[in-house]
């Protein structure tokens, strides 16, 4: 493993793609994360790779989209307003069932809204976003070192299910700087075999295939139950997330991203006033650790999510927790980060 | 004492602006004040959108109906307020990046309806609000944020674009060109039918540090003397016209029926009501 180097969030995710074995990349400028676009281009160049900032992020999505096809690794980033103009593509590369890595940078909404950091995208990223039943794998990290793990990740699991993968972070990732470990380069020979779909010609075999399209309702069902397949094994397979001092925790703090990173200390700090608070982070929120959570229910007294947005994930907390015990919220938004006190106050408040 | 006439139309609570001090915004907002002033505007009868970048943070100072509308997104706003509210003088003011990247579709398809707006484009050749990354006006082999090795792409021609996608009333001029920036802005505003005003702008902040120009003195006097006007230009070559910025009335022509127009002919033959 190579040593700590500081660098900043979103160059940080450009790294690890690179690292990763992503060779083209596609994107439009966009505040947080324009200098994820500008690392790129300086890269891609160095490494053989491909960069080309489209005309918006509708052109940007549909070059992933073609680019996909032929079995490349490919990736794209962007901020809210950016990553809504793709959603027309999302559903179609879910629905053609190609390997594609999206980051988007939350900033405040709805509209142009602002750019601070922000969590009010988890529905659009865990929900749909786009039209279709479809699913993307997504993930929340915490940290820089984390985000560079998982987009690490989110090409290998993208290639095993051929499925696209979103790595949901906010301004608040995207902007810090911190020292980070990168592994080491992937060997593009040992990237795995895309020969049995990629549109590679066709010389000598049947044509491959690669759309989200029939006419026929009936061969249009048979797909959607082949992609749902698909996603019961992701549910399976695919679940993190990360308990810290849940395990004679009485109170359970529920948070992802920035403003996990930020619960643990307040976690700590309940625990200085004698309250028993643990902190249960999911790291894939989708799939969502609903079993894992559901455990807690039985010990704890109270669940308590801490957003930044009006209140999303904390229905996903309400599904896993199925009633057993009381699930309070706690949330800022806007581009506006809760303070550990004012978390801290509300807790206070509620038990 | 500030001259009323102009003074009327700035939304003083809103200064100072937002721009780095030299843009070349400031003066294209005066361009369009002065213009408004001359032709006597009543502010009620004007609609100004933009959408999103330095450029469009323009309809926060002027004392118009403003709308700050979405990124790229200006000229189909425009259109909706315009087929709404057709007594209105509609203008639309932005960026490059945003009027012809992400725009760029919406852009040909006003000219080639021949919407009745007034486009005022401020070409600076860069996008300036997300911190210098090339746009569809940055010139060939020229350094961007994102061209870090130069860029590889070629620009468009807006003046070409409009005019050959369908627009009536087509000028260029440059920030150092106060005073035909003023003329054809007017001209545009009383044209019926779709125009287009490119003004070529600078951002010595991105694209002026990227290339050797962080100054705004060095634009102007780069604009002083790279530009000519379209008379003395089409007596030069396209080797002598080679870096050179044209400006001039490029393309005038009232003859075409506005989208309108010919909206509001068919509803007659209908029986129906335009209004
Ligand atoms: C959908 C969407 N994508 C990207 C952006 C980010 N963005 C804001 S302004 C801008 C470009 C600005 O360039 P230009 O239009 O030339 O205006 P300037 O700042 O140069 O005046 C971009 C890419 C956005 N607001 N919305
Ligand atoms: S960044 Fe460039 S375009 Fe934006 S205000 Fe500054 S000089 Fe003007
Ligand atoms: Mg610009």
């Amino acid at each position: 493993m190579a040593e700590k180097v500081m660098v900043k969030g979103t160059e940080a995710i450009g790294e690890a793609a690179i690292r990763a074995g992503c060779r083209l990349y596609f994107g439009y400028p966009i505040t947080p994360q324009s200098e994820l676009t500008e690392y790129m281009s300086r890269r891609m160049p160095q490494v053989d790779g491909v960069f080309l900032q489209a005309e918006s992020e509708v052109a940007a999505v549909n070059m992933l989209y073609g680019a996909a096809s032929t079995g490349h690794r490919v990736m794209t980033s962007t901020s809210s307003p950016g990553y809504s103009l793709m959603q027309e593509g999302v559903s179609y590369i879910a629905g053609a069932e190609l390997p594609v890595v999206f980051v988007n940078v939350v900033r405040g909404g709805p509209g142009l809204g602002d750019i601070q950091p922000a969590q009010s995208d988890y529905f659009q990223a865990t929900k749909g976003g786009g039209h279709g039943d479809y699913r993307l794998v997504v993930y929340g990290p915490e940290s820089l070192q984390e985000a560079v793990e998982l987009t690490a990740k989110a090409f290998d699991v993208a290639d095993k299910y051929r499925n696209p993968a979103l790595i949901l972070a906010d301004g608040m990732l995207g902007q810090m700087m911190e020292p980070v470990e990168f592994p080491e380069f992937r060997d593009l020979s040992t990237l795995p075999d895309h020969s049995s779909w990629a549109m590679q010609g066709a010389k000598g075999r049947e044509p491959h295939k690669i759309t989200s399209f029939d006419i026929n309702e009936y061969v249009l069902e048979q797909m959607n139950l082949r992609y749902q397949e698909k996603y019961k094994k992701i549910i399976e397979n695919e679940q993190m997330w990360e308990e810290y001092k849940t395990d004679d925790a009485d109170i359970i703090i529920v948070a992802y991203g920035t403003m996990g990173r930020i619960a643990k200390t307040i976690v700590n700090m309940a625990r200085e006033k004698g309250v028993k608070a643990g902190l249960f982070r999911p790291i894939t929120l989708w799939p969502y650790p609903y079993e894992a959570l559901a455990k807690l229910a039985d010990q704890a007294k109270l669940f308590f999510t801490v957003e930044m947005s009006m209140g999303q994930m904390v229905e996903d907390v309400k599904l896993a927790v199925n009633g057993k015990k009381t699930v309070e919220f706690y949330g800022r938004t806007g581009g506006v980060v809760p303070t550990p006190n004012e978390v801290l106050a509300k807790l206070m408040e509620l038990i | 004492m500030p001259n009323q006439k102009y003074f009327q139309y700035v939304r003083k609570d809103r200064l100072p602006n937002v721009w780095c001090p030299g843009c070349g915004n400031g003066i294209i907002m005066k361009s369009f004040i002065e213009a408004a002033g001359n032709l006597g505007l009543d502010k009620n009868k004007v609609a100004v959108v933009s959408g999103i970048g330095c450029s469009s943070r323009v309809t926060g100072y002027l004392d118009f109906n403003t709308l700050h509308t979405l990124h790229g997104r200006a000229i189909p706003f425009a259109t909706g307020v315009k087929l709404a509210r057709p007594d209105l003088e509609v203008v639309v003011m932005g960026g490059d990046g945003d009027m012809l990247a992400i725009g760029g579709n919406h852009f040909i398809h006003a000219c080639r309806r021949n919407m009745d707006l007034t486009v005022i484009l401020f070409n600076n050749t860069i996008y300036g609000m997300t911190g210098g990354q090339y746009s569809p006006t940055t010139p060939h082999e020229a350094i961007a944020s994102t061209a870090p090795y130069g860029n590889l792409e070629n620009n468009f021609d807006p003046v070409k674009m409009a005019i050959s996608s369908g627009a009536t009333y087509v000028a260029r001029s440059t920030v150092y060109h106060y005073t035909q920036s003023v003329k054809y802005i007017e001209e545009a505003i009383k044209h019926k039918g779709m125009s287009v005003v490119e003004i070529v702008s600078n951002c010595h902040t991105y694209f002026g540090r990227y290339n050797g120009m962080s100054k705004p003195a060095q634009f102007m006097e780069y604009f002083k003397k790279s530009t000519v006007t379209l008379s003395k230009a089409k007596t030069m070559s396209e080797e002598e016209l080679k870096g050179k910025i044209i400006i001039g009335e490029f393309h005038n022509d009232e003859s075409r029926k506005t989208y309108l127009e010919l909206y509001e002919e068919l509803s007659e033959q209908l029986g129906g009501v335009a209004k």
